[in-house]
């Protein structure tokens, strides 16, 4: 047998022997904080609208994810954000708190390399595939728009 | 209205929950989840399928990072309505510059107060 | 007369002694299955520095100094430092050189740096070419965690088969001088790659490499399992290690109850690690604590010590190349005389 074939049996060996977790409680976190999260925003819009009845649904949903980005920033900076997240994986990436986190964390992880060179340069390290694959497929399906 | 936050739970739970099933099942990392997530939100936007979930579930659609490739492709969309050719570029970060700019200028803040502690967990 | 047995290990004629060694352990590392033989734990992570690589640096050169202090000696008397670490360029083993004073030599095994360093000390000492070696190896959770994955405020899960990079160094001092512990022989490793490619399961990319190891010492030395107390290895993890133990029955070695693997022993299983610990901190603390205290009070007179190292970068695995392991190992006794 050659190198190859050895190791591809090697590697479906090493699947075999991986321990099955229960993915059950970490679906379950991950069902209700996202929720939950979810309301959060539900709330905050809801309030502002009450608050600001000349505000259009539009505006009152756009404040709201800035003030859900800036907490999700602040609780990464106290360092809670990532407690929570690995208690509810997905509840906390999905939202628009993880693109937030994924944004402050890498700041301040590389602001010990300097201000311009760390924290600036870094800051899209995790984010940065998001923000340009969104604005690439975006620009596509405003072509695919323009040609219909 | 108690019934459009129980709405707003389901939804968001249930794209969270998608999310975590792709963690667990395919070991990909949280930065291509948030890549594969704007991408669909997107192309449903571009298909005129995120509206109505959106009128389903308000929050529940919008929080998640899907809302924000919807965002995206949305405003693309509308900009082309307005400006024509233009738009096509415009369009995109107009619509989604508030949470940009949000993400960047409290990043920049919180990097300048605190600094990254070792896990614990 | 030749000091080299078989084809991968060589013997130590002059059986170069252990007279000191001391370990430096981080907080979580403190609170493990080994809290009562390390020498100094961490009570703050930076160590009082400002950075977590000023921090591991700091850790080094404490070591490096204990373990001369117990030893009875003084940093002019040791004639090299053999070190390696796990940071970029190792910076951490040069810039604690650059602190000592002291001629140097670095080493990169990853984290199978404890063995290597042993051995390149060992044989600089059995060739009489030097009397004092300092031989040390350590890490840090933090530094490596943002040098190798993601940054540490960073909301993610731990994969299932992930390990914990050990916070913590571990420095040996190998002399001529009469000591309980020798050095009696070694095996350098091959680079062995069974071709897996998943960086959060280097337990199964290592493993291949202990198991041609140990296999290349047992044939050379005409030996057995079962004539060892104990045989550890690094940081293969509790997957690694039931994988080395199938390995190893394979090739007609049955590693029974000697068998024991430093990162699966280091953390109980209410510390949410994992597989348990890995980096190059950790076999390097748990051989300069636990074990040759236990060999210093007699528990143990034969051991196996082969610590495994992954050779991989963050750029190979990014450019999708699989994970090469290595794993080399020296054998340790325990003699009056």
């Amino acid at each position: 047998m050659d190198q190859d074939k050895l190791n591809e049996k090697y590697n479906q060996y090493v699947q075999a022997k991986i321990p099955k977790t229960k993915n059950f409680p970490s679906l379950f976190n991950s069902f209700w904080v996202g929720g939950l999260i979810c309301c959060i925003g539900q709330g905050l819009q809801d309030g502002l609208m009450a608050l600001f009845p000349t505000m259009s649904l539009e505006v009152a949903g756009t404040w709201m994810l800035i003030i859900l980005i800036v907490l999700a920033s602040f609780l990464t900076g106290i360092g809670i954000f990532d407690r929570i997240g690995v208690f509810a994986g997905g509840g906390t990436i999905v939202p628009i708190t993880g693109f937030s986190n994924s944004i402050t964390s890498p700041a301040l992880e590389f602001k010990k390399e300097g201000i311009i060179f760390g924290l600036c340069v870094k800051m899209f390290t995790v984010a940065g595939p998001v923000i340009v694959n969104g604005i690439a497929v975006s620009i596509i399906i405003g072509i695919i728009y323009l040609l219909i | 209205m108690l019934l459009m936050y129980l709405k707003v739970f389901l939804v968001g739970g249930l794209i969270c929950t998608i999310g975590q099933l792709l963690i667990i099942k395919t070991n990909i990392t949280s930065s291509r989840i948030l890549v594969l997530f704007v991408v669909i939100g997107a192309i449903l936007e571009g298909l005129n399928l995120y509206q109505p979930i959106v009128d389903f579930a308000g929050a529940g659609a919008t929080v998640p990072i899907v809302g924000f490739g919807r965002s995206l492709a949305k405003g693309v969309i509308e900009a082309i309505r307005d400006q024509g050719v233009l738009g096509i570029l415009t369009g995109g970060l107009t619509a989604t510059a508030g949470g940009i700019a949000a993400a960047v200028i409290s990043a920049y803040i919180m990097a300048l107060i605190f600094s990254s502690r070792t896990k614990k967990y | 007369m030749s000091k080299k047995v078989g084809s991968h290990t060589i013997v130590f004629t002059n059986k170069p002694s252990i007279i000191g060694y001391s370990a430096t352990a981080g907080i979580k590392e403190g609170c493990g299955n080994f809290k009562d033989y390390y020498d100094v734990i961490l009570e703050d992570d930076l160590f009082g520095e400002k950075t977590f690589e000023h921090a591991e640096r700091k850790i080094f050169i404490e070591t490096i100094k204990n373990s001369i202090s117990n030893s009875g000696l003084k940093i002019k008397d040791i004639e090299i430092l053999v070190s390696g670490d796990l940071l970029n360029q190792i910076i951490s083993s040069s810039f604690s050189a650059r602190e000592l004073g002291l001629p140097y030599l670095g080493l990169y095994g990853a984290c199978s740096t404890m063995a290597e360093s042993l051995a390149v000390g060992a044989c600089l000492v059995d060739g009489k070419y030097m009397k004092n070696v300092a031989c040390c190896t350590g890490s840090h959770f933090s530094s490596a965690e943002r040098q190798y994955r993601f940054p540490l405020e960073l909301g993610n899960q731990r994969p299932p088969t992930s390990q914990w990079t050990v916070t913590g160094a571990g420095c040996t001092i190998v002399s001529n001088k009469k000591s309980k512990i020798k050095i009696a022989s070694a095996t350098f490793g091959e680079v062995v790659d069974y071709g897996i490619n998943d960086v959060n399961n280097m337990g199964a990319a290592m493993a291949p490499a202990a198991s041609s190891t140990l296999v290349h010492h047992f044939v050379d030395t005409n030996t057995k399992p079962e004539d060892y107390d104990l045989i550890v290895t690094g940081d293969l993890g509790k997957l690694g290690s039931e994988i080395l133990i199938d390995l190893m029955e394979r090739e007609g070695y049955d590693l029974g109850n000697v068998y024991n693997d430093c990162g699966q022993m280091m953390f109980h299983d209410k510390q949410k690690s994992y597989q348990g610990a890995s980096g190059a901190g950790c076999s390097a603390i748990v051989l300069n604590s636990y074990i040759l205290k236990k060999m210093e009070k007699g528990e143990y007179s034969r051991v196996l010590f082969c610590a495994t190292g992954a050779l991989l970068s963050t750029l190979s695995s990014q450019q999708g190349d699989t994970i090469p392991g290595i794993c080399h190992l020296v054998e340790l006794i325990r003699s009056e005389e």
